[in-house]
């Protein structure tokens, strides 16, 4: 039987790891003998730098200004850690053009250059996308036949739970007539108050689950420097059993919601019931 | 001389574009919608767009082009286009009544990224698509492809109609890709001559070429029926006539629903069209009709008759891919020698390569150009004259400014007549093709001849 390829999305807040937990996770996945892709949806093009050893990468965007229509497939892809195969959309300079127009344009053009392809055997396709899905563009992947499974990443902090929540708005809409879902939270810990608590607490109210809890570590950092993901680097470390075990929960993951969005009182509330809790 | 700044230098030009010989996606789509029987094409954007496609489909055509749009104003843009569809589908099937409303993008609606299959699912699932009726959609933005990309899109986008029951239908699709009413007429017929039994989509004879009754209807007579899409699904084969036009769709239906496809060049000229009466008598399992081979011969007696005319004239030509694959052929083996080809569609170095191909041989230097605009076909002519220039209407004004020989043809033609309801496919089409070849060359040679020379037979 030919293999399912899934198609996975993470999203979450700027800043609040998600290029390096999906570069991690994804070392653990490939650790395990899974094919992987990862497709970097952020104009920063730094969604692989830990899978190649540095910003190595030609965008898709760049590959298509330079070099016209006629592109193929191994111009704009290369081959990181573990065999991951890796793309980045790439995309304007800050403040210019439209970085959502870019992920539109670079997924068809992966699409139709077959990077999808039964042949080429994958087992996954991440998406790594910028931010919070501030517009059509960055919906891209989240549209039918795309991306099936959406992991967001959150911690305890209020706004990256405002994002998470919104980021749940947009799943809902595409979810209506899609098959897309939402296949859990990763909490990435900034050490906040009762925060393994509450992001459970938060996935509850959502629907779905926190798949995993990431604590902090600064061997995250010390990989990160050497251009490396922690299993990469250090497969000993504790941290990159972390990982692993992120990496084995997403691949054993049955459980793919429709997310219910909070109601910002609602939200506001939990936020003052777990942090309250510690201020007694 | 309006193009007198036209220099004869031919520099390096990455980021400009003069004068296009190409135009926007949605015309393409518009087009290929009208082909539908009882189709409204609706423009998913700002209004401007939409009244630009229609104007110019119109003046080409010179039929009535209706069209709707979904009228996007800043807050459509800024929010999405989603209300404004869902509104216009309820409305349109309410007012107007077409039996499909053929939905394509526009610049804006792709680049706020509205999702358009997303949308027809909630049109859907809202009860706002009345039963037995539908929606159809292509995304078509203009800054990628051409109108020739945008056609493909659309004709593409049918195949959602198509269906596959257990029973076959003993037909055979023909998708005819971008060419006049005329023509698609002339493919059926020749078709019918063969014994096959077609079904053609998109197909615009009977609806921009239709007669003056006295009275307007909105959806005129002509066009591919929803019963005909879908039992395509139940055919035998496809025919599809152009790579670039109409092999998507094609390969889509082969996906779908399992009716293997063939893609052939458009038949204009003799050789391509041999090809397309060979496929259809080999699909038919019968001999060539003596009719076409009356036709046929017809066509080569006129070859051979007129070769002298012909031998070594150069020309230069510009249009869409798909059609100047088949008339460069054409003017080949006629021993003439097409020296500047340009089409402004983003065509690739396929294209490139089977235009080298076509011309290797004939003895002179061929300048060719994908993604190229009349400008540079303007300079490539001034530093090598030609006998004939063949392009859309915007040929005109470099016809006039090198005192070439003009002869139109393509699209647009937006200041000459006939096109609509004369081919210039099959073996017919050859013919016309060639008078108005000669025509133009003879025109040339009286009005150039001295009273010594002025001969009465040529």
């Amino acid at each position: 039987m030919a293999k399912v390829m899934r198609k996975v999305a993470i999203y979450g807040k700027g800043g609040i790891g998600k290029s390096t937990t999906t570069q991690n996770t994804v070392a653990g996945l490939a650790e395990m003998g899974r094919k992987v892709m990862i497709v970097g949806c952020d104009p920063k093009a730094d969604s692989t730098r830990l899978m190649l050893g540095g910003l190595a990468q030609k965008s898709v965007l760049d590959t298509l200004r330079e070099e016209g229509e006629d592109v193929e497939l191994d111009d704009i892809r290369k081959e990181g850690y573990g065999g991951v195969l890796c793309v980045e959309s790439g995309g304007p300079e800050p403040g210019v053009g439209c970085a959502g127009r870019g992920i539109i344009t670079s997924i068809n053009m992966l699409e139709s250059l077959g990077a999808y392809e039964e042949s080429e055997g994958l087992d996954y396709a991440f998406y790594d996308v910028l931010g919070d899905v501030v517009c059509g563009g960055f919906a891209m992947p989240i549209r039918d036949g795309k991306a099936q499974e959406i992991y967001i990443v959150v911690s305890g902090e209020m706004m990256a739970m405002y994002a998470a929540n919104n980021i749940s708005k947009g799943i809902n809409k595409f979810a209506q007539n899609g098959s897309v879902r939402l296949g859990g939270l990763i909490c990435n810990s900034r050490m906040v108050d009762n925060e393994k608590e509450m992001i459970e607490k938060f996935a509850e109210k959502l629907g779905t689950h926190m798949i995993h809890f990431v604590p902090r570590h600064n061997d995250v950092q010390r990989a990160e420097i050497n251009r490396k993901t922690v299993i990469d680097w250090n497969s000993e470390a504790e941290q990159a059993d972390e990982y692993r075990a992120l990496a084995r929960a997403i691949d054993e993951n049955e459980k793919f919601v429709i997310p219910q969005p909070m109601e910002i009182e609602e939200l506001e509330s939990l936020l003052m019931e777990f942090g309250l809790m510690e201020a007694v | 001389m309006l193009l007198r700044h036209t220099p004869k230098e031919v520099v390096d030009r990455k980021a400009l574009m003069i004068n296009p010989a190409k135009t926007c996606q949605p015309i393409g789509a518009m087009y290929a919608a009208l082909g539908i029987h009882g189709c409204l094409p609706h423009s998913h954007g700002s209004q401007g767009c939409c009244a630009y496609h229609r104007s110019t489909l119109t003046r080409h055509y010179k039929e009535p082009v209706s069209a709707s749009t979904s009228s996007f104003t800043e807050g459509a843009s800024v929010f999405g286009g989603q209300a404004n569809l869902m509104q216009a589908i309820n409305n349109i099937f309410t007012v107007y009544e077409p039996d499909v409303i053929a939905v394509h993008t526009t610049c804006l609606s792709e680049t706020i990224g509205d999702d358009l299959p997303q949308i027809r699912k909630k049109a859907q699932s809202e009860g706002k698509i009345p039963e037995g009726k539908y929606v159809l959609g292509a995304s078509t933005p203009s800054y990628s492809g051409s109108h020739v990309t945008g056609f493909s899109n659309m004709v593409k986008s049918m195949i959602d109609l198509s269906e596959s029951t257990d029973v076959k239908n003993g037909k055979v699709n023909i998708i005819p890709g971008w060419v006049e009413p005329s023509d698609m007429e002339e493919i059926k017929r020749m078709a019918a001559l063969t014994g096959v039994d077609t079904i053609m989509f998109p197909d615009t004879s009977g609806v921009l070429n239709g007669p003056m009754t006295g009275e307007y209807k909105m959806f005129p007579d002509g066009g591919t029926t929803i019963e005909e899409l879908k039992s395509t699904g139940d055919s035998i084969g496809t025919l599809a006539l152009g790579e670039w036009c109409s092999a998507d769709a094609a390969r889509t239906l082969d996906k779908k629903c399992k009716v293997p496809c063939k893609v052939l060049d458009m038949p204009f000229g003799l050789k391509a069209t041999d090809r397309f009466v060979d496929t259809m008598r080999t699909v038919a399992g019968v001999s060539v009709s003596d009719e076409l081979v009356f036709e046929r011969g017809q066509l080569v007696d006129m070859i051979t008759d007129m070769h002298q005319y012909f031998y070594k004239k150069k020309v230069a030509i510009a249009g869409d891919p798909d059609q100047l694959i088949s008339m460069v052929e054409f003017l080949v083996s006629i021993d003439m020698c097409p020296v500047h080809i340009v089409t402004g569609s983003p065509a690739g170095k396929k294209f490139i390569k089977r235009m080298e191909e076509l011309t290797e041989g004939i003895g002179c230097e061929v300048n060719i150009k994908a993604k190229g605009d009349l400008f540079t076909l303007h300079q490539w002519m001034k530093n090598e004259p030609v006998d004939l220039l063949i392009c859309n209407t915007y040929g005109k004004y470099i016809a006039r400014d090198e005192d070439t020989p003009f002869l139109r043809w393509g699209f647009p033609i937006l200041d000459r007549q006939g096109h609509q309801y004369f081919p210039t496919v099959g073996y017919k089409g050859g013919l016309r093709m060639l008078e108005k070849i000669l025509s133009a060359l003879m025109d040339r040679m009286d009005r150039d001849a001295d009273d010594a020379k002025f001969e009465l037979v040529l």
